[in-house]
């Protein structure tokens, strides 16, 4: 009925047009992905490669950092990590939720995992826990095989078998920090077990030790799941680097030192060999590599020892009585015979001032052997004077004083050594008669460090430009003689063999007790604080009598054997109050430990089994101090808020006091 | 109606199915499963075996559609209509009350999603309108209003959801059938312009994500991992392909789940990958005899009820193809429209098996001059 007509024709015409659009759609259609399968195939192929295909580094096994017989300093310890791609993992804080069921995870971590988690690109993946074991990697591959974009992986975690003896030579690894990332984008910086040196040697040798990053490439879903290996190329580890250090020389001395806030150097004085180098006390480079916990490094900051703080080349001192060796020196090259004599009156007075020897009755009439033997302040007082300050300076400099050195550590401070033109520069003022005769004795502006200090010894020792050598690569340079002649130097060297072996010495109790090896040393004493003219009236209170922070720097540089010296020493005990007391027997064991190690071993066991004896002592007394204060505030019970009062009295005068001390500190600056 | 089935003589009438016709529409349907069991990595969970059984149940009720009488669509073309339009209201209700987009009723053994049904709704409800209207009346206001404000209700209402996609099936099955109804070219020209004219009005009246959505379209390398991502890897899935594609099970964008929406929307990009050029135009080619079919039982129905239902839906099923088929291969924005058969969920097969059955009954009763 509808069929026929204008009506049907109309629809007729109009459905084949329909018709026609369709066909026309479908011709586009087909041209369209004929277009993409065809001639834009290639480029879309490539794409889906890329996709499927994801290229991960591996880091690069680090270099090995061994000492000078080989003997691992620094290793590779294989261990198992988790590491997670938040952009995959979906919602973080539910992963880690699940996470915890298997690995326990704290606050703090949390904290750090989403800090981390908002700095990084999105598709970098985090370290969640390092080094987690065997049993809980193991645990989380069966349990949270499902989670997106979580990934258990095999990992290599530093390994420093001598742990804080090391610390601040070798430095630690760490993460490398998002500013080094911004520096030049290397995506190598990202991976997580990747890590790069912090400090110390790990830091200076970082392009030796880095080695060449491996290449995995994997099949992964677009949710970062890794489906199948590809191919793999093989990371390149790191160089080895050979380091001059003795291991066992070093993890001894540090053992002898013990709780004591020190530095120490040993120097090879006919190669520049650094033996030894240790400023303690050290933070354990193993724990500083995980992760430094927070807690930990609040207390190493707030410690007086100065855990943090490479001592050797960052800890700047007053040389005292070790810088008689530089003033003897320009003496002898300024035309200064060693025969020429000074009486010495126990004081010594320019225009009206009064300048003491440490000795009150005065030493005598005194040569240049005795003066530096018995330590005399007016022999080098009147010596001093004679030849001027630049002279002192310029031998100060050319023995290594001020100086810094071609070694692999991150930071060297030179200190200063100063003369006329420094102090003009510095403070505008002209040099002072007072300036030279503080000079002379190694006080007033005078900073040095220990290396600096064991350099020094070195070059007296040997009569050569000895510069200190950490790398044991590359065969040892000959150095220039010091252009001082040798029965001057030689001078120089009786009176440092006298100061030890000597009748009248001033480390006499520091002689080795090893058979035909005989030491010469220095003792040297930095003031930290001044001891004022009242003080003096009253006599000089003893250093034991002060609190441990207001005690003299104790210092020692020595060198052994005497009839050809090899070995170059310098040790410095922060606030040891006697350089012969504290400082001269570390020396003393530390050789002996070279040339008859059982014997300092022996030696060692001994101290140490006093120490824990007095460490015991001490943890007793305090139990019962306790205890008693316990039972005598059970006893005043309505008393006991006013004993609070005096305890709050006290601590604030002991804050008080260094501010009330400071402008009398100018002689003796501590670091 | 009830009646006529069960006097019908049953041997004659199965034979007079198109059978070529269905075992095209089985053909793509099992190509479909194949694809889907691909791509879930070569597994018939989780989506081709629950996708065969539905296909199979809805091919059976396909031809149990395909008996039921024109008379009866007719009869319940404005009833259906209405229903739906309430569905649509009500699912905007719920909507609103639980403060968020709803696209479905929640009728305790099923979801029903009124906006599907819509699509065949207005189809049956306009056809039903034209075939009433006393001839000469489709040119005057009064044959036009009426098809408009029937359009204009539900897609308002889809609009609303929002649902960009079906609202633009809608219209576009709507202005079919008035088309065919005998529309006025002036009234077809005029308007067209006028809504070429609109489109920046539109466009700044869509919802964020959907202007965004359109952005993209116009450019997705602006935006190749966030929303961008969806057209870039449907794309170089395809391209990837080749002619060739790169085998069954093969498909690495959609088996590492670089291709989003792998087993619905973007299926056919699945399939593409796997199947190539060849695989896609084989396809193509296979909607078109389908469709061609349904624009032939148009041509041949007698009545004009049944030539504008047969033609809307044909129309209806072409539009599904054309728009999911655009979108996948970056010609279209991104609207969330299935492949017909292919595309894994049961509302999208539903509707076309229930136009597919209504086709076959017309195709049935093509020599028929009245209803």
């Amino acid at each position: 009925m509808a069929g026929d007509g204008d009506s049907g024709r109309m629809f007729d015409r109009r459905a084949f047009f329909l018709g026609g659009v369709q066909v026309a759609a479908g011709g586009l259609l087909i041209g369209r992905m004929a277009w993409l399968s065809i001639f834009e195939s290639e480029k879309y192929a490539l794409a889906s490669e890329e996709n499927r295909v994801s290229l991960r580094l591996i880091a690069p096994r680090r270099g090995w950092i061994v000492d000078a017989t080989g003997e691992p300093l620094a290793s590779n310890r294989p261990a198992y990590s988790l590491d997670i791609v938040p952009s995959l993992a979906g919602d973080l804080d539910s992963a880690l939720d699940r996470i915890a069921k298997v690995l326990p995870l704290d606050a703090d971590d949390r904290r750090r995992i989403h800090a981390e988690a908002r700095s990084l690109p999105p598709s970098a993946s985090l370290a969640i826990a390092e080094d987690i074991g065997w049993d809980a990697f193991a645990a989380l591959n069966l349990e949270l095989a499902d989670q997106p974009g979580l990934q258990p992986m095999r990992s290599y975690v530093r390994h420093y078998p001598d742990g804080a003896a090391f610390g601040h030579l070798l430095g630690y690894v760490g993460r490398a920090t998002a500013e080094q990332f911004k520096e030049n984008r290397d995506p190598l910086y990202l991976v997580p077990g990747f890590r790069v040196g912090k400090d110390g040697v790990e830091r200076s040798k970082e392009e030796v030790l880095r080695g060449k990053a491996g290449a995995q490439r994997v099949e992964v879903t677009a949710r970062g799941k890794i489906v199948r290996d590809l191919e793999t190329r093989p990371d390149t580890p790191g160089e080895t680097v050979q380091l001059t250090i003795d291991r066992g020389l070093q993890a001894f001395t540090a053992a002898r030192i013990g709780d004591d806030s020190a530095s120490v150097v040993v120097i090879d004085c006919l190669t520049g060999d650094v033996k030894c180098l240790i400023s303690m006390p050290a933070f354990d480079p193993n724990v500083f590599s995980n992760r430094i916990p927070q807690a930990l490094w609040a207390a190493m900051q707030a410690d007086d020892h100065k855990p943090l703080l490479n001592k050797v080349t960052q800890g700047l001192y007053v040389p005292g009585s070790t810088f008689k060796m530089v003033t003897a020196l320009a003496a002898l090259s300024q035309g200064v015979l060693p025969s020429d004599t000074v009486s010495c009156g126990g004081r010594y007075t320019v225009g009206g001032n009064t300048w003491h020897c440490h000795s009150r009755r005065g030493h005598g009439t005194v040569a240049m052997r005795g003066g530096i033997a018995k330590s005399c302040n007016v022999f080098f007082y009147s010596t001093a004077r004679r030849i001027g300050p630049e002279a002192v300076a310029d031998m100060a400099r050319k023995l290594g004083l001020g100086q810094k050195f071609d070694i692999p550590m991150p930071v060297q401070r030179a200190g200063i050594i100063p003369d006329p033109d420094w102090k003009m520069q510095r403070y505008g003022e002209k040099w002072s008669v007072a300036d030279t005769l503080n000079t002379a004795i190694g006080q007033g502006y005078l900073n040095i460090n220990p290396l600096q200090l064991a350099v020094m010894t070195a070059r007296i020792a040997s009569g050569r430009l000895v510069e200190p050598r950490l790398i044991a690569t590359g065969p040892a340079k000959d150095f220039a003689p010091l252009g001082i002649p040798e029965d001057y130097l030689e001078v120089t060297r009786q009176g440092m063999t006298d100061v030890v072996n000597g009748p009248g010495g001033t480390a006499r109790s520091a002689r080795l007790p090893v058979e035909g090896v005989q030491m010469a040393g220095k003792t040297g004493t930095a003031q930290v604080r001044r001891i004022t003219a009242a003080e003096r009236r009253r006599g000089v209170r003893s250093n034991a009598s002060l609190p441990w922070r207001f005690r003299d720097h104790a210092l020692f540089i020595a060198f052994a054997p005497t009839d050809a010296p090899r070995y170059a020493v310098s040790v410095i005990v922060e606030h040891g109050a006697s350089g012969s007391k504290a400082a001269a027997p570390i020396a003393r064991d530390l050789l002996t430990y070279i040339y008859d190690r059982e014997k300092a071993e022996a030696g060692l066991s001994k101290l140490q089994a006093s120490r824990e004896s007095a460490r015991r002592a001490k943890a007793e007394a305090e139990r019962l101090a306790a205890v008693q204060a316990a039972e005598a505030k059970n006893l005043a019970g309505v008393q006991a808020a006013e004993t609070k009062r005096p305890a709050a009295l006290q601590a604030a005068g002991a804050a008080a006091l260094p501010a009330a001390i400071a402008p009398e500190a100018a002689t003796g600056r501590q670091l | 109606m009830m009646g006529g089935i069960l006097n019908a003589r049953w041997p004659q009438r199965l034979l007079d199915l198109p059978w070529g016709i269905i075992v095209l529409i089985a053909a793509i349907g099992m190509f479909g499963l194949v694809v889907l069991y691909s791509a879930a990595g070569g597994s018939f969970e989780p989506w081709a075996a629950s996708q065969g059984m539905k296909f199979g149940l809805f091919l059976a009720m396909m031809l149990a559609l395909s008996q039921i009488n024109l008379s009866f669509w007719l009869r319940i073309a404005y009833p259906l209509y209405a229903v739906l339009l309430l569905a649509l209201i009500g699912v905007e209700a719920l909507g609103q009350i639980s403060g968020g987009s709803q696209r479905w009723l929640d009728l305790g053994i099923i979801r029903l999603q009124p906006s599907e049904f819509m699509k065949l709704a207005i189809v049956l409800a306009l056809a039903r309108f034209y075939h009433f209207l006393p001839r000469g009346y489709a040119g005057r206001f009064a044959g036009i209003w009426p098809p408009l404000l029937m359009i204009g209700l539900p897609v308002g209402l889809v609009l609303l959801q929002p649902d960009l996609g079906t609202a633009m099936m809608i219209t576009a099955g709507g202005i079919t059938i008035m088309f065919l109804g005998g529309l006025p070219l002036r009234w077809i020209i005029g308007p067209g312009l006028l809504v070429a004219a609109s489109l920046p009005f539109v466009y700044t009246m869509l919802h964020e994500y959907q202007q965004r959505r359109v952005l993209i379209f116009l450019d997705p390398s602006a935006d190749p991992l966030g929303a961008g991502y969806h057209i870039t890897q449907s794309k170089i899935a395809i391209g990837s392909g080749g002619i060739t594609g790169k085998g069954f099970l093969q498909g690495s964008q959609s088996h590492l789940e670089y291709l989003p929406e792998q087993q619905t929307d973007f299926v056919f990009a699945t399939m593409a990958e796997e199947w190539g050029l060849i695989g896609g135009v084989g396809l193509l080619l296979a909607f078109g005899v389908l469709l061609n079919w349904g624009l032939r039982v148009a041509l041949q129905a007698q009545t004009i009820f049944g030539r504008l239902v047969a033609a809307g839906l044909s129309m209806t099923i072409f539009f599904y193809v054309l728009v999911n088929v655009m979108m996948v291969m970056g010609l279209a924005p991104v609207v969330g429209i299935p492949l017909p058969l292919i595309s894994h969920g049961g509302s999208a097969m539903l509707t076309v098996m229930i136009a597919l059955g209504i086709l076959l009954g017309i195709h049935r009763q093509r020599r028929e001059v009245s209803i």
